[in-house]
């Protein structure tokens, strides 16, 4: 079933990315643009990506302990292509990312990368930014919230500000 | 004199003449026509997975090989007994004691027959075991990471050719010596074979959860040749057979001297009865050395260990345990059909082949019909325990496979043929040439209570004008057939590696749901484990340097090291930061004297580099894994012996950052150290 269904998605991506690149921003609304972000679900419509995530409820505060998981799991398993500055090395620096990008998006990238990669717009913009696709890291959905929170964390240490995408 | 030459020649003659008679009848059809859909039965489209994977020995090569059916596709090569530079096996640190034995590091064998783990008569998938021939080892392959675990020598043994038979629920694995020796090995002429040579049929148990080898006993037998060996399945479920040459007990030129006796013997053994005798205690403990090599699962690393002691069943102290009965002249095959009852016992010279009947060995048995004995061991009369005699089927019978059709099919080796008989009538059904002198074949689960009789591989020894001509050394050919209908009928020629001796073919469902597809990081126990690259440092111990690297797509970390020194062991332990599937990362670098490694996702391997000549060294990644693969490289600055350039190292802008930690580092030692 997956085999069929992939051709259909390199398809659509291919026809998305041309268009982006050739459409020229989204003022310019061709009757193909439109119609072809009117396929695209509504989470990545809403700025949420595409995956299992759908709707993440935020404390004001960052949980202090969940920030202390997220972190050892960004050590072991982010920390080589993502610093915590606005510095680029592999990915995107992480500063100000919840500020840019909402959490139900910032956590779908981290556990369904491959799919995101094909089908979100954003996600398919770093790429053609950075050229190296980014890993599955097989990351527990758990793990990615304990990772979102400490992605505010670092947005308050380092911007004063967070959830900024919200 | 001169007419006795003569003679001679003329005998030679007739014999070479009737040679390429037979090798000419095997190659009448040698641009056999592929009937129509044949391409089509062996056409796998992009994407779509074979049906069976199988599993092919690599004989000299020492090797596994993988190969898709119907396809022939070749998927994967699983070093096990030679050192393989591909991934740096037995080269890397964690893998080298996998070649530990009582001889030293030995990094090639022969391996020969591949046993699949079975519960119930059936394939389960888990585990794949083979024999090491020369130097006499068992390995066992995991069937989740393609895998060598497990090494096990068998000491006292030469020649483990009659290896790594097991049982239906995997309880052991039977082998026996090919070669008799001196037990223990002593300083003897060798004319004294007769009083001195001696034979082990070694029995290794398995621990069912975890499939670890240990051997469990040796059964001390005459000083034949143990060739081949199948278990008992269903109604002989206890019993083993393994066919014996050289009953003659010759030492020189065999091909005549041991080829005397129009009958050579199968031994039969009562293992369930063996093992209520090692559970009485009735072994003797023999002091001996074999060594033990095992694979820690979450740290990667192998371990060796050497055993000292062995039991050892004789016989003439434990009645009821082993019979001969009659075989053949100069047997090598020896299969029990899926019912459990029929025994094929193929005699290479010998133009007919004996099926026993396990219900009439056990009749004889009970009756005492015996024809003699051999060293207190019961010769079983032959005629009592036949089923019945396959006449003239072809030349050179070898090994035999079945259907679940009640149908048999052996090869012949001299004949170049296939042919297919009915196990209960004995009837002769169908004759498909090869291309040419197959040695064993293979049907999926052919050895099993439960064989798939759609496919049938036959492996051959040799391949002139199968395929374009690479110099005088050819790949052998594996030739598969379609079964399924009253004719065999030939679908696909596949060029193989190394001499595959034997394989076996399982269901791919059996072992593809269970494939790892990455090392879960967090449960990587190596002991040099850098699980992240905050963690990533070079530390000095003396003139070892051990480096816990990291490597993600698409850099290493550190990848500027300083201060190496001529002379050091310089230990590169390197950590796969992935998690994703088929995202290996590599490296190399340059004066190693060994090979690269090849480290998997959430993998940490070892290797050892040792700097001959001052200079500055590139490494890099040889797996490639990302548009930025090129880039994925750094440089080892090594120094004179007693230079005083300090260890630093770094990734980018913290090289200095590490310096400061190096010096604090030393400081600290120091500290320690007052």
């Amino acid at each position: 079933m997956k085999k069929r269904i992939l051709p259909l998605i390199l398809l659509v991506t291919s026809l998305i990315s041309s268009c982006g690149s050739g459409g020229g921003g989204e003022e310019k609304k061709t009757d193909t643009g439109t119609e072809i972000k009117s396929e695209l679900p509504s989470s990545i419509q809403e700025g949420k990506g595409v995956g299992g995530i759908t709707d993440v409820e935020l404390s004001d505060e960052p949980n202090a302990a969940m920030v202390a998981e997220g972190q050892a799991i960004y050590d072991m398993k982010c920390a080589s292509c993502h610093k915590l500055t606005d510095q680029r090395v592999v990915g995107p620096g992480f500063q100000g990312v919840t500020n840019r990008r909402k959490p139900e998006w910032i956590m779908n990238m981290i556990t369904n990368t491959d799919v995101m990669l094909d089908k979100d717009p954003e996600a398919q913009k770093l790429l053609e930014e950075c050229l190296t696709r980014m890993p599955n890291q097989n990351v527990k959905e758990k793990d990615a919230r304990d990772i979102l929170e400490f992605l505010r964390r670092n947005d308050l240490d380092k911007t004063g500000e967070k959830d900024g995408a919200i | 004199m001169r007419t006795r030459k003569v003679n001679m020649i003329i005998s030679l003659v007739t014999i070479m003449g009737g040679m390429a008679l037979v090798v000419a009848c095997g190659q009448r059809n040698a641009t056999t026509v592929i009937e129509g859909d044949a391409a089509e039965q062996v056409y796998i489209a992009p994407g779509e997975y074979d049906e069976f994977y199988a599993f092919l020995s690599g004989g000299f090569s020492g090797q596994i090989t993988v190969y898709g059916l119907p396809s022939g596709r070749l998927l994967r090569e699983v070093p096990v007994f030679s050192q393989y530079p591909e991934n740096g096996y037995g080269y890397s640190e964690e893998s080298k004691p996998m070649f530990n034995t009582s001889y030293g590091f030995v990094p090639w064998d022969d391996s020969h027959h591949i046993e699949l783990s079975q519960q119930n008569g059936e394939f389960d998938g888990r585990w794949l075991f083979v024999n090491g021939n020369n130097t006499p080892r068992i390995a066992r392959v995991d069937l989740s990471t393609f895998e060598t675990v497990e090494i096990l020598e068998i000491p006292d043994v030469a020649g483990l050719h009659c290896a790594p038979f097991i049982t239906e629920n995997s309880e052991y694995l039977v082998s026996g010596t090919r070669f008799s020796i001196p037990i223990p090995q002593k300083d003897v002429p060798i004319d004294t074979y007769k009083e001195n040579f001696k034979g082990l049929i070694n029995y290794v148990s398995l621990d069912q959860d975890h499939g670890t080898m240990e051997l469990a006993f040796q059964i001390e037998m005459p000083g034949f040749n143990y060739d081949l060996a199948r278990n008992g399945k269903a109604v002989s479920h206890g019993w083993s057979f393994l066919t014996t040459y050289n009953s003659e007990q010759a030492h020189s030129l065999l091909e005549v001297n041991a080829s005397q006796k129009d009958k050579d013997l199968m031994a039969i053994i009562n293992w369930k009865k063996a093992e209520e005798y090692v559970a009485a205690g009735k072994f003797t403990e023999r002091p001996t050395s074999y060594y033990h090599n095992l694979m820690d699962e979450s740290t990667g690393i192998a371990h060796s260990q050497e055993m000292k002691m062995t039991r050892i069943l004789k016989p003439e102290d434990c009645p009821e345990m082993v019979y001969f009965i009659p075989v053949p002249k100069s047997p090598h095959g020896c299969d029990v059909d899926p019912s459990g009852e029929y025994i094929v016992g193929n005699g290479k010279l010998s133009a007919d082949m004996s099926v026993y009947s396990f219900s009439k060995i056990m009749k004889a048995i009970e009756e005492k019909n015996f024809d003699g004995e051999i060293e207190g061991i019961p010769v079983i009369n032959y005629d009592a325990g036949l089923h019945g005699i396959l006449q003239k089927p072809g030349l050179g019978p070898l090994h035999t496979e079945f259907d679940e059709r009640g149908n048999a099919y052996t090869t012949f080796f001299i004949s170049s043929e296939v042919v297919k008989w009915n196990v209960d009538n004995l009837e002769i059904l169908d004759r498909e040439a090869t291309f040419y002198s197959p040695g064993h074949l293979v049907i999926p689960g052919g050895e099993t209570r439960k064989p798939e009789g759609k496919y049938l591989v036959a492996m051959n020894k040799i391949t002139k004008d199968r395929y374009l001509p690479t110099g005088p050394e050819l790949a052998h050919s594996a030739q598969l057939f379609d079964i399924s209908g009253d004719k065999m009928k030939l679908l696909l020629d596949f060029p193989t590696k190394g001499e595959p001796h034997y394989a076996q073919a399982i269901r791919a469902d059996k072992v593809k749901p269970n494939s790892k597809k990455f090392y879960n990081i967090e449960e990587n126990a190596h002991p040099y484990a850098t699980l992240g690259e905050s963690k990533t440092k070079v530390v000095r111990e003396g003139d070892e340097v051990h480096v816990y690297m990291t490597a993600m797509r698409s850099h290493l970390a550190p990848d500027n090291i300083e201060g190496f020194k001529v002379g050091d062991k310089v230990f590169f332990h390197v950590t796969n930061l992935e998690q994703d599937w088929d995202v290996p990362h590599g490296f190399a670098i340059q004066g190693a004297t060994n090979a690269e490694l090849l480290v998997m996702p959430g993998q940490t391997k070892t290797l050892l580099w040792e700097p001959k000549k001052v200079g500055v060294y590139a490494f890099y990644c040889t797996d490639f894994c990302s548009a930025l693969h090129q880039e994925m490289s750094g440089y080892a600055r090594v120094s004179a012996k007693g230079a005083d350039v300090p260890l630093k190292w770094g990734l980018n802008e913290t090289l200095r950052e590490n310096q400061e930690q190096a010096e604090k580092f030393y400081e600290q030692l120091e500290n320690k150290s007052k």
